[in-house]
Order: structure tokens, then C-alpha cells, then sequence
């Protein structure tokens, strides 16, 4: 192969304007690998608009969420509309390999949509770091809506209500899906409950607890804070039974938000939530550099042989590292 | 930013329906570190040079053991091609070394018999899928 010259991102961005896949693909790639390149292509986009509609998939593994996207995917086909997939799998922490298998689940509906498959690389909270720039990117391409489906969730924070407007929660009959959920705060981050596997036995008790977990939270006051009741959905998603219904309820909470302020109350805190990750990514990667020096690794084997305590430790680092000369210093 | 990991295709062609060989390759390629996008069974050439497309693959493996490598293989190659991707291709399975020959010849970038090890067909792929740094 010739290595000729790739064109850089702002020569990426026009081709993918006119509709260049290959384009759009490559910029996903560039904006994953983060660094200067990855801000480049950030500073390329438009400042915050309210245009889009980015929805966002999680739930337990093995609730139907490919199954669903896959649906999902066909009937915004039919509607004529243009839809992408952003689909996170996790990544081995041991090896930093994934094995990225949602989009095989979607095999036969996907024709026409964007789908991309994504791994972790290392972050936790069921989404990949680079989700939020990669879906404002699709967003701005025109692609609508832009789905993204989590790793599978059960019992840890996710992050998805944070970089979705619509959150939509898949729980399935039968396995405590329900509890689990709520036990996580999941149940109060959905903006739309689906009990997929309907033709499975239990799916009418399955919306039973999460209705009656709904109440819960109409009484506790947490349905006012939230100021709208989430809409539950049953559906097949190896048949496709509910799932315009489905695209209903999510059609509906983001006109909902659109028509107050609560679409752009979301991506504020969209925003806030990702200057967080920022900054916790770029103070570990400090971190790392810290404990990567002859004083590092000597404060490390004090700690593992007992001999120093980690709350000492960490404060003989912290003192190593700061102060940090101003910028542009 | 360097050292992203390896981003591959894998697929098998055709109709047979056995994905145990193409799972315990997905494995071996995640245990080396790779990305593996997972397509499974009963895919086309055409599908999956589409799906290389989106993923901005740096590598395609494909199997089939219904000795249908000799059309399926350079048709892989031929798919991707027609959309302006470079990417190449790996050829897994039962492949007599004469058909090897024309594979490569077609454009196939290498080819794995059924008893390569895992630590071949980690360095074969390695070899070829190169994420480029554009
Ligand atoms: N009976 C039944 N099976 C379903 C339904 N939806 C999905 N499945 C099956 O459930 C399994 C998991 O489906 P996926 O779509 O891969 O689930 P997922 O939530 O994306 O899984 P992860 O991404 O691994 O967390 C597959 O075998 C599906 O065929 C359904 O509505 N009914
Ligand atoms: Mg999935």
C-alpha cells in the first residue's frame, strides 16, 4: 500500500458533509485517539445548538439492547429518517482488547444506518470517553437520531443520562431487573422504561414493580424534581412488537424538553458532566506520570510492604506534584 | 495519539453454521489487545466491506470452510475495494497451499490454515493491520 498523505480533519469534515461514509469513519477514529487532533475536529463544529436528538440505550447485559437498536433501527428506516449508532462494549482491563459484538444483534436492520462500535478503552461508567464528541459530530452530520447503546449495566453509575437527551432504561421479566435497577439509581435516570421480552412469563409483573417503583417516587417527591413520569413500554424485540411505540415515547420526551427548558438544561449538564470526565482523565494521567519516577515507585514500596501509610503516601505525591507553574509559563 | 488498538473485522462467509473457529479467533485477537468487531455467521463480501467501512477497519478476517475461499476470498477483496478501502484482508481455514498462492495473488493480504497457532494468527494479523496514523 502507497502511504498516501490522509487528508486532515477539516478536509474529513467537508467529505463528510456531502454524505462520505468513509469520512464520517475516519473522523470517529481520530476523534477516539483523542489528543490535539481530536480538539481540532471539536473546535470545527458549531458552538451548542439545540439540534438532534441523541438517545440513549442501557440496561442490564442481555436485556435486548442491540436487539432493540436493531428494531429500532427499521423503523426509523421506514420514517425516512437517517440514524446512527454509537455501541460501547467494554474493553479487558487486562489486555486493553474488546470483543465489540452488539452490532451482529442488529444484522439485517442495519442497512442504511451508521453504526459504529466502540470500546472502552479504560472508562468506567458503561460509555467510552470519546461518546459526547463522537455523538455532537454525528448530530452535526445530520444523522437523527444519533442512539447510543451503554455496555450492559446492572449495579454501577452510568453515565448515559449525561451525554443522552432521551435515556431509555431496558430491564426484561423474571430476573429482578426491576430492583436491581432501582437499587443503582437507574430507574431515576430513565426518561423511558421498556420491559423487553414481553412474550417471556412475567413481563406483566415486570411493569407491575415498575410501576409500583414509580409511585414510590411520586411519593417520595422525586417525581415532581424530575418533573415528568417516565413512560413504560413493553416489547419483543425478536419480533418487533412495541418498539414504534418505543420510538414513540422517545419522539415524544424530546419534544417534551424542546417545548421548555429542558433540552438545554440537559446538555448543561451534559457539558458539566464532561468537563468533569476531562479532568479526571487528565489528573490520573498526572497521577500515572507521578508514581512513574524513581520517588514514585519508592513511596509505592513502602506502601506494599506496610512500612508507609497510603494516606501518607498520597500526601508526599500530592506535594511532589504541586504547585504547577502557571500556564504559558 | 499512538497506540490505539488494532481494529478488525471478523466474519464468516457463506452458509455453513459453525462460529466456533471464528469465536476462538475473536478471542485470541481480544487477548492480544485487539478491537474486534464480531459479525458471526452467514455474512457477504458486500456486507462486510460495508460494516469496514463504518468501523474504519484496519483489518478484515474472513472464514468459510465450505471450500468456497477460491470466489469468496477475492470477492472480499474485490467488495472493499469497489468502496475505496484499502483495508486488508485475512483468509482463515482448511486452504491447500496452491489456493494461497492464488489467493495472495488476488490480493488477500494472508492466509491461516486450521492449525495455525494462536500466536500465528496474532502475528499475522498484527502484521497487516497497521492503524495508520492520518
Ligand atoms: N425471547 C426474547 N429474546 C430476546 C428478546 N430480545 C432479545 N432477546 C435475546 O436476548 C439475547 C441478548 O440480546 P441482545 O440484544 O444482545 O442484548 P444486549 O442488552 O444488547 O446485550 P449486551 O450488549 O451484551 O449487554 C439474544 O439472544 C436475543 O436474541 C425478546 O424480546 N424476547
Ligand atoms: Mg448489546
Amino acid at each position: 500500500m502507497s502511504p498516501s498523505p490522509s487528508p486532515g480533519p477539516a478536509a474529513l469534515l467537508r467529505v463528510a458533509r456531502g454524505g462520505d461514509r468513509r469520512a464520517v469513519a475516519r473522523l470517529i477514529t481520530l476523534v477516539e485517539r483523542g489528543g490535539d487532533t481530536a480538539l481540532e475536529i471539536a473546535g470545527l463544529l458549531p458552538a451548542a445548538d439545540d439540534a438532534g436528538h441523541v438517545i440513549g440505550i442501557t440496561g442490564a447485559p442481555g436485556a435486548g439492547k442491540s436487539s432493540l437498536t436493531g428494531r429500532l433501527l427499521a423503523c426509523l428506516a421506514d420514517a425516512g429518517r437517517t440514524p446512527a449508532v454509537l455501541a460501547v462494549d467494554p474493553s479487558s482491563p487486562l489486555t486493553g482488547g474488546a470483543i465489540l459484538g452488539d452490532r451482529v444483534r442488529m444484522d439485517g436492520f442495519a442497512a442504511g444506518a451508521f453504526v459504529r462500535s466502540m470500546a472502552t478503552r479504560g472508562q468506567q461508567g458503561g460509555l467510552a470517553f470519546a461518546v459526547p464528541a463522537t455523538t455532537r459530530l454525528l448530530a452535526h452530520l445530520g444523522f437523527d437520531p444519533v442512539i447510543v447503546e451503554t455496555t450492559g449495566v446492572g449495579q454501577v453509575e452510568v453515565d448515559i443520562a449525561s451525554a443522552a437527551d432521551t435515556t431509555v432504561l431496558v430491564t426484561s421479566p423474571g430476573w429482578g431487573d426491576a430492583v436491581q435497577a432501582n437499587k443503582a439509581g437507574l430507574l431515576e435516570l430513565a426518561d423511558v422504561l421498556v420491559v423487553n421480552k414481553a412474550d417471556r412469563p412475567g413481563a406483566r409483573d415486570a411493569r407491575r414493580d415498575l410501576e409500583l417503583m414509580l409511585d414510590l417516587g411520586h411519593i417520595s417527591g422525586l417525581e415532581a424534581r424530575a418533573g415528568r413520569r417516565p413512560e413504560i413500554v413493553l416489547t419483543v424485540a425478536t419480533t418487533g412488537d412495541g418498539v414504534p411505540e418505543l420510538l414513540a415515547a422517545a419522539d415524544a420526551h424530546r419534544a417534551s424538553l424542546a417545548a421548555g427548558d429542558g433540552l438545554v438544561a440537559r446538555r448543561r449538564r451534559g457539558r458539566r458532566l464532561e468537563l468533569a470526565a476531562t479532568l479526571e482523565r487528565s489528573l490520573r494521567a498526572l497521577v500515572d506520570t507521578a508514581m512513574d519516577t524513581p520517588a514514585g515507585r519508592r513511596v509505592l514500596a513502602d506502601v506494599e510492604a506496610g512500612t508507609m501509610s497510603p494516606a501518607d503516601a498520597c500526601a508526599v505525591l500530592l506535594a511532589g506534584m504541586g504547585p504547577q507553574p502557571p500556564r504559558g509559563a | 495519539m499512538t497506540g490505539a488498538p488494532p481494529r478488525i473485522v471478523l466474519a464468516k462467509l457463506g452458509f455453513d453454521g459453525h462460529d466456533r473457529g471464528l469465536k476462538i479467533v475473536a478471542r485470541i485477537l481480544r487477548d492480544a489487545g485487539m478491537e474486534v468487531v464480531y459479525l458471526g455467521l452467514r455474512q457477504t463480501p458486500e456486507g462486510v466491506a460495508a460494516v469496514a467501512e463504518q468501523e474504519d477497519a484496519d483489518a478484515v478476517g474472513i472464514s468459510m470452510h465450505n471450500a468456497s475461499h477460491l470466489t469468496l476470498g477475492p470477492a472480499m477483496v474485490e467488495a472493499l475495494r469497489a468502496l475505496g478501502l484499502a483495508t486488508p484482508v485475512v483468509v482463515g481455514g482448511i486452504v491447500p497451499a496452491d489456493d494461497a498462492e492464488t489467493l495472495r495473488a488476488a490480493g488477500v493480504a494472508a492466509v491461516l490454515g486450521p492449525g495455525a497457532s494462536a500466536p500465528e494468527v496474532v502475528a499475522a494479523v498484527r502484521r497487516v493491520a497497521v492503524p495508520d496514523d492520518g
